[in-house]
């Protein structure tokens, strides 16, 4: 039983262990640089991510309230990685910053409530999880010290996830009303679809939905993605929403398999609205910010597609995915997170002629749009293929077409932004940036991934396998 | 024959320029390696008939299959029947003398013989895909280059030009992805599970119901590639604004992709819908065709000429298919490499005109022949095998859909090829017409005087575009030897499947 604790328990116990060092350096290094705390973190953080390769282990503990297995192994490790590469590309923004190591502590506190909310076996401990994922996240979004957007931004995310997880635990108390269990595997054969019962899933679904942005309810993320430093929005929209896509899979696959085919409706709604309200929105933004805001939108409507497929690929695509979706979504971030630490400079007009002074980050971005865009040979053309994949085999044509339909309005906005760069011209162009070594090192790794992840099938094949275990 | 090599050239030579420093070296590399893959497609034609010589008659050859997506049954399946082969042959060409025909692209020249050379290899695994995964990865890698091209190095309107031909490309290939899904997920391999394999698919007879429903998406969309009446619109305004060499890779490569994906996957996979909506086909089709060409006789603008004249020459190709006998498909697969080799050296002698004049108005040029008389010649003769004369391939071309066409007895299939035999009237007023302002006359601007005819590089690009030209004019029987079984195979599929019935 001890060493069980040790061994299932393995990647929150690091985290926490990284937490409580952080602490102690906090405590003893005041002639620290920052450089040098930056230095120590990432590697801290690559040990984190390298550790978690080894030594997993299936198995439940404290009754099933704590569950694990080789997919959530897998989950945790990309979100470790998303991790990594954020915080390898805060490095230009963190180095003169005062307060590096409260910055850590709050971001590596939200990773371990989003673990322990991956690895829950039952709804009480899911809350927790989700508690402690959010309220340290609403206090980084506030860390542009000076500006006040920015404790906007934080002051919106706490006031929606509030209402969000006021909603999740409505849900959650009908749910043992009706049942009189928040195990997840006891739940599923006591489900029987009453109209109580499926209030409950509605506002669960709310719930979710707030969190992952999908409209309606995505009304904070564009604001909250705006005033917030870009490392957080990059960690807002890629950690953040990816482990809650985790849980929300495997909760509708597990607990709410009975009542599937009142779901499949409510996704089928949900994600055209997400597509076409997302893609609306984003062709009429300026700020590089809000834009990946509401194409962030958009990919969840991308995804809940996939999920409404409800076989044994829907679970397999979201995950690999949300794996390329972390590389592009991030390879864009960064540059734009770069951009915005030295020169402030965030809108699309700002980004013309930009070309002709940055070639190198120009076509980081540019590869990681059109993985977004999903255009091969990126890698986002394999993710967003086998998505809308999933979807159609449940053969619904209807929402494959307007898929493909949002596919080219959503290419629209990005060749938008590539056009802005390489075609426009510009009098005052961004000047020519000279780039850190740990940003730089953390694009590359976003491009490599991109171009690498569709041509090696190994991956598919295996998160495949492990869908089986959902 | 591994006919992967002909993806890896491409791709070498891709981030070989990558690496490169300077025009010189760039330039250099690319020249080679385009020479390089022209001598393979030629080695592979060779080793094809030897195979076929020695009586191999399976229907595609070389073929190499190779598990992608294991779960999903996805393969990365190649092979080649003579279809691909003519195809793949008209790609090299038209590569090699684009390449020639920029060789003094100063600007950005690392970017944009990079993106050249990544356009063809989207062309190249295209042609060769037999599975339609790849196929559909590679027809969209041919898509976004060209955006790019057009949009930096081209001329005119033309971020709006890159902007609309982006976009209703990439609809066309959402239609076809739609398709593809919707084909994917109705085949059955006997145990239950869905398969992506164009030759396995061909042999499953899919039920009608469900071709009716997926067969427009699927043509509609490869149309939109080919000009389809009357999704023709990014054709115009995207070649006129690109380069030269794009203008070339775009008529003749990138609508060829349409073409033949209308022909290989739309019909053959699912030809029993391709009966049923053939009365459709032939009026969009004639309908391209006429308009095609009364539009051009309104231009004035030498590229807008040749791009609505390519309207017209692709309704050729949509024509052939939609007639369904062998002989007009046949037709439909000639009248591509012809017009893919014929606007292709239209697009270069233009482009060699207006890099010295300046101009690509036809009323404001005059008298050329005299000043350049190898660019002039190269233009009459480009425009020759546009009208349809014979001994250029335009008129082996077409005259192989129009006899296939007339096969066809009933009423609407006659007054479509009727009209369409029409319509090479009015090609013949407008090039004539074009070749009497540009080219003949006295010279209208004496600053002309001081111009030169072409350089070595222009002249190679033009020759080799020639060779094509005249090769399948003066002894078209060995290029329908090579299509026709392949085109059989097609044919006799529709009609195995009608008995079926």
């Amino acid at each position: 039983m001890t060493t069980d604790v040790f061994i299932l328990m393995k990647f929150e116990l690091i985290i926490a262990i990284v937490i409580f060092i952080l602490l102690f350096v906090k405590v003893g290094s005041d002639g620290w640089s920052n450089k040098k705390t930056l230095n120590v973190i990432n590697i801290l953080l690559l040990i984190n991510f390298i550790a978690g390769f080894f030594m997993n282990d299936d198995g439940t503990l404290f009754g099933d309230m704590f569950r694990t297995n080789d997919l959530i192994s897998l989950e945790k490790n990309i979100l470790n990685l998303g991790t990594l590469i954020i915080s390898a590309q805060a490095y230009s923004w963190l180095k003169n910053h005062k307060h590096v190591l409260e910055f850590y502590m709050l971001l590596l506190s939200t990773l371990l409530g989003m673990f322990l909310m991956i690895s829950a076996g039952n709804f009480l401990m899911f809350y927790l999880g989700l508690e402690l994922s959010t309220i340290p996240l609403a206090a980084i979004c506030n860390f542009d010290l000076e500006k006040r957007q920015s404790s906007e931004a934080a002051m919106k995310l706490i006031i929606s996830s509030a209402f969000s997880s006021g909603l999740l635990l409505f849900g959650i108390s009908l749910v043992y009303g009706t049942t009189g269990t928040l195990s997840f595997s006891e739940l599923s054969p006591l489900l029987n679809g009453s109209e109580l019962q499926l209030f409950a899933f509605v506002l669960l679904l709310a719930g979710f939905a707030f969190k992952i942005s999908v409209v309606p309810f995505h009304l904070w993320t564009a604001d909250v993605y705006e005033g917030s430093p870009v490392a957080v929005t990059s960690y807002l929209s890629v950690i953040s929403k990816g482990a809650f896509l985790f849980v929300f899979v495997s909760v509708l696959y597990n607990v709410f398999k009975p009542i599937a085919d009142t779901w499949y409706n409510m996704l089928f709604l949900l994600s055209v609205l997400t597509m076409i309200i997302g893609n609306l929105f984003a062709i009429r933004q300026n700020n590089l910010k809000r834009f990946l805001a509401f194409s962030s939108i958009t990919q969840m409507g991308f995804i809940l597609v996939g999920i409404s497929g409800s076989s044994q690929m829907g679970p397999a695509s979201v995950i690999y995915f949300l794996l390329i979706y972390i590389f592009s979504n991030l390879g864009a971030f960064g540059v734009i997170a770069f951009v915005s630490a030295i020169t402030g400079k965030e809108t699309m007009d700002d980004y013309k002629g930009f070309y002709k002074t940055n070639p190198f980050l120009t076509w980081v971005l540019t590869i990681s749009l059109f993985s977004l865009a999903g255009i091969p040979p990126t890698a986002g053309f394999f993710g967003k293929f086998f998505l809308i994949m999933a979807g159609a085999g449940k053969g619904n044509y209807m929402l494959i077409s307007i898929a493909a339909l949002n596919m080219i309005i959503s290419l629209y906005y990005y060749l938008k932004v590539v056009k802005a760069m390489f075609m426009d011209a510009n009098d005052q162009p961004i000047e020519k940036l000279s780039i850190d070594t740990l940003p730089k090192l953390a694009m590359l790794i976003c491009v490599a991934g991109i171009i690498v992840v569709g041509f090696v099938p190994a991956i598919y094949d295996y998160i495949y396998s492990l869908s089986l275990t959902f | 024959m591994n006919l992967s090599l002909l993806i890896l050239i491409p791709l070498l030579t891709a981030i070989l320029i990558l690496f490169c420093k300077g025009i010189k070296q760039v330039r250099t590399i690319a020249l080679v390696g385009s020479i390089v893959q022209l001598s393979v497609t030629l080695f592979l034609l060779f080793a094809y008939w030897q195979e076929r010589a020695t009586g191999n008659d399976s229907h595609m050859l070389f073929e190499f299959n190779q598990t992608w997506f294991d779960p999903l049954h996805i393969n990365y399946h190649i092979g080649v029947d003579g279809i691909s082969i003519a195809m793949i042959l008209l790609t090299s060409f038209v590569v090699l003398a684009g390449i020639l025909v920029s060789w003094n692209t100063q600007k950005m020249s690392k970017e944009f013989f990079f993106l050249l050379i990544f356009l063809s290899l989207g062309a190249y695994g295209y042609f060769i895909s037999l599975d339609l995964f790849t196929l559909f990865f590679f027809l969209e890698i041919a898509v976004i280059p060209k955006f790019l091209l057009i949009g930096i190095w081209g001329s005119g309107k033309k971020e709006y030009s890159a902007m609309k031909l982006a976009l209703m490309l990439m609809g066309g290939s959402a239609l076809v992805f739609v398709g593809l899904l919707g084909l994917y997920f109705n085949t059955n391999t006997g145990d239950g599970s869905h398969t992506f394999d164009l030759l396995q698919i061909a042999q499953m007879h899919i039920p009608i119901e469900v071709q009716k429903i997926f067969f427009p998406f699927a043509f509609v969309g490869f149309g939109i590639f080919g000009a389809l009446f009357p999704f023709h619109t990014w054709v115009p305004d995207g070649h006129s604004s690109a380069p030269t060499a794009a203008s070339m890779f775009l008529a003749g490569i990138s609508m060829k992709l349409g073409g033949y994906g209308c022909l290989r996957v739309a019909t053959y996979l699912m030809p029993d819908a391709a009966q049923a909506y053939s009365p459709i086909i032939i009026v969009l089709a004639t309908i391209a065709i006429i308009y095609g060409a009364f539009a051009t006789m309104m231009q004035k603008d030498l590229k807008y000429i040749n791009a609505y004249s390519s309207v017209s020459h692709c309704g050729f190709v949509l024509l052939g298919i939609g007639m369904m006998t062998q002989t007009s498909i046949n037709g439909a697969v000639t009248q591509m490499v012809s017009h893919g080799l014929m606007t292709a050296l239209f697009f270069a002698a233009i482009g060699m005109i207006y890099d010295r004049t300046h101009t690509r108005i036809a009323a404001q040029l005059g008298g050329l022949l005299k000043i350049m008389p190898f660019i002039s010649t190269v233009f009459v003769l480009a425009g020759l095998c546009s009208l349809g004369l014979p001994g250029l391939s335009g008129f082996v071309a077409e005259m192989t859909v129009f006899m296939g066409s007339w096969q066809n007895p009933d009423a609407l299939y006659r007054i479509a090829t009727i009209l369409s035999c029409a319509s090479i009237v009015v090609t013949a007023v407008y090039i004539l017409r074009a070749v009497g302002q540009a080219i003949m006359g006295p010279i209208t601007d004496e600053h002309y005087n001081q111009l030169t005819d072409a350089t070595w590089n222009e002249k190679f690009a033009a020759a080799i575009l020639l060779i094509g030209i005249i090769a399948i004019g003066i002894a078209p029987f060995w290029l329908s030897n090579l299509i026709s079984p392949g085109t059989k195979t097609i044919i006799e599929h529709t009609i195995t499947t009608a008995t079926l019935k």
